[in-house]
């Protein structure tokens, strides 16, 4: 009947037509934001770093509040997370925050394996958030967003280098999650000291291919800021929610018997720098890349791992369904198999039990026969032996009735023959 | 991973301050998260929008001029399709994409136009074609999604908002725009306007456009703003000021005539230049400030969030026919059973005319 036609007139690409007028769509970006705060941020961090390093204490400093938790001890059996979700509020901007920190990193003897829970919890993360795109019916406007933005990884002051252990936790998080390294505690490093230091650590991340998270310099209105602070990695960072008063005013800061340190000091310690990249200036290019760069890694692969291929030799309209139908019917001839296996094996076992138990059967019937016909044998043994005593008693019995015939005649004939002949039968007797 | 222990804590408690310059000395209590606004900011200018506009209606309504009136610009190049040519004889659609930019804010305008709708004798599924192009542009992003390898960012065609023009004949709906609005409503934002009303009185139009609403409300046919999306407060108040005024009775005009001294936009008539922008002569103003001005994102969010998800999930569940579960978003209660809308036409054919049918 009627025939879908399409006619498209894109034209090379599609030229800009110039506007008459105030047509009224600049108003547009106003929209998305409003539409956005409606809705409220959530920013999810990880710190990552050595029981002790201080990252509690910036995560109070770095959000002005006082978060719940009680430090850690080293005596963790091994390393674990501990994740914590806040709602925070500023002017009309609501901000949903996940601090998770990691407990007892470091603290073992063997530390081959710390690494693990952390790469763990992140992928969880991501499969989550895979989970609830590949549902059917989701609602992926509304979900609660739980993948990690960013990591602080908190590196101790020695002063020297990078210790194996961060170099191989770095090697490991470094395609999963955008890394921002840290100096913690850096009031324990001199300023000479401090810079050594820091060319030393960007030059082992360097030489290991370690990929820390750049700050974004291809927008103009950001590009400068973002390039000098490139330029100021890892940032040696100081926490302190102490707030003392210095002059006239009250600022956090650190009492030494030597001397003040103030926490947001651009002379004393690069804190003001790292808040100032963290939230006010990267905060949406942080989600950003972890939506578009680390979760696509980890989605392609997960994917591919399944067996979900985007060509298929025949282009099918939904190659994802098909490749998952197919995959269930595998699963489903593999579980029947399996069954029958199963079954067959039980058939088989029955048999020889059978067989067993007749051949036991038999053995008995074996051994009642073998027994009666000895009890047979015996009976007749026995019979016999009482028919010979029985004809015994029988000839007994016959002689003593003709003795006793005998001794009555004799007794009748003359006395003193019985006598003589008593004497005789007792001496015959 | 502990539960969630949302303990909302104000970060400051002072009024906003502007974005305080890095600065060592100055104490502020001001942490900087609403600044993640103007980063927001910053990265919608860069990426700019998409806009994807569909007119409905039959020839002869000024569909193309109002498309001109509402961009300002020349969109399309309106050519009287019934002089000289032949009516087309079978419903095609027309696509133009044009980029326009305002201050800064560019933006990539998808318009599709729909040159035979209703025009033949027999009108029958003359919606077929449409809704195919609608889900077809679903498809597409569909299958965007789905791919190992994504683009960054997936080109959105889906139709973000379709405006339907309803001729003014002053009595009420007809056949063919009930039927058309309620097939169309669950699957696309829809937009119903009285077209051509420099042809009615206000009492007229007023009297017209208490009928439409009654019209719509009898059939169920619920059309942008929709109420179940109305979130906040403000947003109700807001949205049902604007369903009072729906349909709006709307002129086109894209010449320039001078009235007291000023340039205004209007159509020159022997009795007086009817005001395209003047309130007071038609409503063309409030369209234009619900498409553009206020609700632009909301058409775009609707249709990624309800009307892209619910025929995800019909896609999803054809080969497993799952009944439908308490997740599906219906905008309004179908007559009997939703009408299963394949991308194939032939497939959409035969479900809409069981559907006809039961109707």
């Amino acid at each position: 009947m009627a025939a879908t036609d399409i006619a498209r007139q894109v034209g090379e690409g599609c030229r800009t037509v110039p506007l008459a007028g105030h047509v009224g769509f600049d108003s547009l970006p106003d929209q998305l934001v409003n539409k956005s705060v409606s809705q409220g941020f959530c920013f999810n961090i990880l710190c990552v770093g050595e029981t002790g390093l201080g990252k509690s204490t910036l995560m109070d400093t770095l959000f002005n509040t006082k978060f719940e938790g009680e430090p850690a001890t080293h005596t963790q059996p091994g390393v674990q997370l501990r994740s914590n979700t806040y709602d925070l509020q500023e002017s009309n901007v609501g901000l949903k925050l996940t601090v998770v920190s990691t407990v007892g990193f470091g603290d073992q003897i063997n530390k081959e394996d710390s690494y693990k829970p952390i790469v763990e919890f992140i992928d969880a993360q991501f499969e989550a958030y895979l989970q609830e795109e590949l549902k059917i019916r989701r609602v992926l406007h509304t979900y609660h967003d739980s993948r990690i933005h960013a990591c602080l990884y908190f590196i101790a002051p020695t002063g020297h280098s990078l210790k194996s252990l961060d170099l191989v936790t770095m090697k490991k998080l470094d395609s999963k999650v955008n890394i921002i390294p840290i100096i913690a505690k850096s009031d324990a490093i001199s300023k000479s000291e401090l810079t050594k230091f820091k060319i030393k650590i960007t030059s082992e991340l360097v030489s290991n291919g370690v990929q820390i998270y750049q700050f974004p310099t291809d927008d103009e209105s950001v590009a400068e800021i973002n390039g000098t602070m490139n330029a100021h990695l890892p940032f040696a960072v100081i926490g302190s929610t102490e707030e003392l008063k210095i002059g006239n005013k009250m600022m956090k800061a650190r009492q030494y018997p030597w001397g003040t340190v103030q926490v947001e000091n651009e002379a004393h310690c690069d804190f003001v720098k790292l808040r100032e990249m963290l939230i006010r200036v990267n905060m949406e290019d942080l989600r950003e890349q972890t939506h578009t760069r680390h979760y696509e890694l980890y989605r392609r692969c997960k994917l591919e791992e399944m067996g979900f291929k985007d060509t298929d030799p025949d282009s099918k309209p939904f190659s994802l369904q098909e490749t998952y139908e197919a995959k269930r019917n595998e699963f489903l001839g593999e579980l029947q198999k399996k069954e029958e296996e199963m079954r067959q094996m039980f058939v088989q076992r029955v048999k020889e039990k059978e067989a067993e138990l007749k051949e036991a059967e038999k053995e008995l019937h074996e051994k009642f026969d073998r027994l009666k016909k000895l009890h047979q044998d015996e009976k007749k043994k026995l019979e016999d032996k009482k028919k010979s005593l029985d004809d015994e008693v029988n000839a007994f019995k016959q002689r003593k009735t003709a003795a006793e015939l005998l001794q009555s005649q004799g007794s009748q004939a003359g006395g003193s023959q019985t006598l003589k002949r008593d004497k005789e039968k007792k001496n015959f007797f | 991973m502990d539960p969630m222990r949302g303990s909302p804590s104000p970060c400051s408690s002072r009024p906003p301050s502007p974005r305080s310059p890095v600065c060592g000395e100055k104490l502020s209590s001001y942490v900087g998260i609403e600044a993640v606004l103007d980063q927001l900011k910053i990265k919608a200018m860069k990426m700019g929008f998409e806009f994807n506009i569909m007119v409905v209606g039959q020839s002869g309504l000024g569909k193309s001029t109002m498309v001109n009136t509402l961009f300002k610009s020349k969109v399309w190049k309106s050519s009287p399709q019934g002089l000289g040519g032949p009516t087309p004889q079978t419903l095609q659609l027309q696509s133009v994409t044009h980029v326009i930019e305002e201050k800064g804010v560019k933006l990539k305008l998808t318009v599709t136009d729909t040159p035979g709708f209703g025009d033949q004798i027999n009108n029958d599924k003359c919606w077929d074609p449409i809704l195919g192009y609608i889900n077809e542009q679903y498809e597409r992003y569909l299958q965007e999604e789905i791919l190992i390898t994504r683009q960054r960012h997936i080109p959105d065609t889906r139709v973000h908002c379709c405006v339907y023009f309803v001729p003014p004949t002053g009595h009420c709906l007809r056949p063919l725009d009930i039927e058309f609005l309620q097939r169309l409503c669950r699957a696309v934002n829809v937009v119903p306007v009285i077209a051509r009303a420099d042809s009615l009185t206000l009492e007229e139009r007023e009297a017209f456009r208490q009928r439409i609403q009654h019209n719509l409300k009898m059939h169920r046919i619920d059309v942008y703003p929709q109420k179940c999306f109305d979130e906040e407060i403000n947003d109700k108040l807001l949205n049902s000021k604007i369903r009072d005024r729906i349909p709006f009775a709307v002129v086109g005009a894209d010449r320039e005539h001078i009235v007291n001294g000023r340039c205004v936009l209007g159509r020159k008539t022997k009795w007086g230049i009817v005001e395209v922008e003047n309130i007071a002569h038609c409503e063309f103003p409030l369209l234009r400030d619900l498409l553009i001005r206020s609700h632009l994102q909301d058409l775009k969010d609707i249709t990624h969030n309800v009307h892209y998800e619910n025929y995800r999930v019909l896609r999803l569940n054809e080969s497993h026919s799952l009944p439908r579960g308490p997740g599906w978003v219906n905008l309004s209660p179908a007559p009997s059973g939703c009408p299963l809308l394949m991308h194939k036409p032939s497939k959409a054919h035969r479900r809409v005319q069981e559907d006809s049918d039961d109707d």
